[in-house]
């Protein structure tokens, strides 16, 4: 018997399996059982209701999707009486991941949502920061770590940063969001892309660009999550283009210590359950009894540190 | 700590709800100049479905077409006895395209039954549809579960011409009063159709209106159904990602009590209230 558990810090889950955030909720307990995984993590929240972007709000490129949905929220009241209490009946750690557009409402929200039944925050600076121009909190290592910094104040429970692709600084805003207190990384969030019909001469998408996820992303989060685990002390997960078992096993090759599936669901929504069996399959088939010996096991010994790091292919 | 035991069994349900199964195609064949009827064999889990629900397609990648998001489709039939559901549907795009290369024997993934469906109140005898051409496979459903009940149907079938009318005569095996009303034969106006239905509420032969689709049909309906107090109810479009509520994309605006809100075609829909629905 092969021993899946794995560790996040002070949490220890079932199985490294987990959904990304955005592309899970209730409503997946139709299809599945959801108390099989390693996680639930649920979608974005704010503390506003908000509505989200004019459709098309999806739209597939070969291979791939792009999305701009606009973080729609019923607000954090409505989460906190219907949302977290439907997760209850899991004996499974719950997620709950937040965003703002200031790094002050960001710390409110993350202290007021620190509530009974929450195992872990995780914070979403991958989302436009209004004080910077609307660049990301994860673009910039000082925008990074002054939001972060703000977060770590706010709330006891664990922090799940979730980085962006969207930065030519990956170590360095990885190093920044530790310094200030995270206790793990999400890499990563999507891809800042477009697609334009060519027929009608209009982008695809109602909000014009949105973000790349699916198989297309997965060379991208996988060479930034190696990345961060090379540059940080505390885990990384593992997120993007996820769909099949060696998916699974390249990220945690790479240093992840779990992983987050997220665009397969919509494909696969069994994809989940199908990956933990894979990986217990995957794990004997190989006479390896624990995940946590796959971990960082990359045999990258002979590249230079300018190499590991390196922001653009030379 | 204990390890979770698994049940991997492909489309094990956790609430007996959805499945994600893989049918077999039966026949796929061209129905007129424009549609297509696709038979699947499905296991019976999967056919225990409501009027105006929907199934989320996993259309196959072949070297011509690469379609990547499911597609939904709405249930053309569905046959417990027989283990077969059917699709009416129209070549449109790199998802339909897809779909009509499938031969008899091919396995295609599909996932459902989802969403809300048609509802007939206890105390509607006499329903009437009105709905146009690839539209009236949404209803077809529904024709069938009026014929269980008991209750009259009246079916408006409206199409570019009388030789790509669909379902009329499904609709007239249902037992319906079956009108068709044309472009070609200049019936099919809005007025015309208006009319016809204002005639059969003025005889009290109409308890409830439903439709699909149009917004000229909807807009016309809704005036209709506010004026004589009737209800009404109607099958929305929205372009998915996830079909099950997760992804938020499919959202549209609907008007209740005097505001207006955001819902899910996938979940809450994608049968919703005719006074309800906003035209866009």
């Amino acid at each position: 018997m092969v021993n899946l558990t794995t560790r996040i810090g002070n949490l220890t889950l079932a199985n490294p399996i987990m959904p990304a955030s955005g592309t899970f909720s209730e409503d997946l307990a139709d299809i599945i059982d959801l108390g099989v995984l390693g996680a639930h993590v649920t979608k974005t929240v704010t503390r506003e209701k908000r509505g989200g972007n004019p459709t098309p709000r999806v739209c597939e490129v070969r291979g791939s999707m792009l999305n701009s949905i606009g973080i729609p929220s019923k607000g954090i009241d409505h989460f906190i009486q219907n949302v977290i209490p439907f997760y209850h009946r899991y004996d499974v750690p719950l997620v709950v991941s937040i965003s703002a557009h200031s790094a002050d409402e960001f710390a409110r929200l993350c202290e007021e949502i620190s509530v009974p039944g929450v195992s872990a925050i995780e914070v979403n600076i991958s989302c436009p920061n209004i004080e910077e121009d609307g660049k990301a909190f994860a673009m910039r290592p000082s925008s990074a770590h002054a939001v972060m910094k703000k977060l770590r104040g706010a709330s006891d429970l664990p922090l799940w940063a979730k980085l962006s692709p969207n930065t030519g600084e990956t170590t360095e805003v990885a190093l920044a969001t530790q310094e200030a207190g995270a206790d793990a990384l999400v890499v990563s969030n999507t891809l800042l892309s477009m697609a334009i019909d060519i027929h009608t001469r209009k982008p695809k998408l109602g909000n014009l660009m949105g973000g790349l996820s699916g198989p297309a992303l997965k060379p991208i989060a996988l060479r930034m999550a190696y990345q961060c685990a090379k540059s940080v002390d505390i885990p990384v997960i593992g997120c993007g283009g996820i769909s099949t078992i060696e998916d699974v096993i390249e990220y945690l090759i790479a240093g992840a210590t779990a992983v987050q599936v997220g665009t397969a669901t919509f494909i696969n929504p069994t994809t989940m359950v199908r990956l933990i069996d894979d990986l217990r399959h995957f794990l004997s088939d190989q006479n390896i009894a624990n995940v946590s010996d796959l971990i960082g096991t990359v045999r990258d010994a002979d590249a230079a540190d300018a190499v590991v790091f390196m922001e653009a292919a030379p | 700590m204990q390890v979770n035991h698994l049940d991997v069994e492909a489309g094990a349900s956790a609430n007996g709800k959805v499945f994600e199964v893989e049918a077999t195609v039966k026949s796929n064949v061209v129905v007129n100049g424009e549609y297509r009827k696709l038979v699947l064999a499905a296991p019976a889990k999967v056919l225990n479905c409501q009027p105006g629900q929907f199934f989320h397609l996993l259309c196959p990648v072949s070297a011509e077409h690469q379609p990547y998001l499911r597609r939904p489709m709405s249930i053309y039939g569905y046959y417990p006895e027989a283990g077969e559901l059917h699709f009416l549907y129209k070549v449109a795009g790199e998802g339909t395209r897809a779909m009509a290369m499938l031969r008899e024997g091919d396995t295609f993934n599909i996932m459902g039954p989802l969403g809300k469906g048609y509802v007939i109140g206890a105390d509607w005898q006499n329903l009437l549809l009105v709905a146009r051409g690839v539209g009236l496979a949404t209803l077809a459903p529904l024709a069938q579960e009026a014929r269980r009940l008991g209750r009259n149907l009246t079916a408006i079938c409206s199409a570019r011409s009388p030789d790509v009318l669909m379902s009329a005569e499904l609709f007239r095996d249902m037992g319906a009063e079956v009108i068709t009303v044309t472009d070609s034969e200049g019936t099919s106006g809005m007025d015309h159709i208006r009319a016809i239905i204002a005639d059969r509420i003025a005889q009290n032969r109409v308890d409830a209106l439903y439709t699909c689709g149009s917004n000229r049909m909807l807009t016309m309906l809704q005036g209709l159904g506010a004026e004589h107090g009737i209800p009404g109810q109607i099958a929305l479009e929205q372009q998915m990602a996830c079909g099950v509520g997760m992804c938020q994309c499919c959202v549209r605006s609907f008007r209740r009590g005097g505001k207006i809100t955001h819902e899910r075609v996938c979940r809450e829909g994608p049968v919703f209230d005719l006074q309800e629905a906003m035209a866009w």
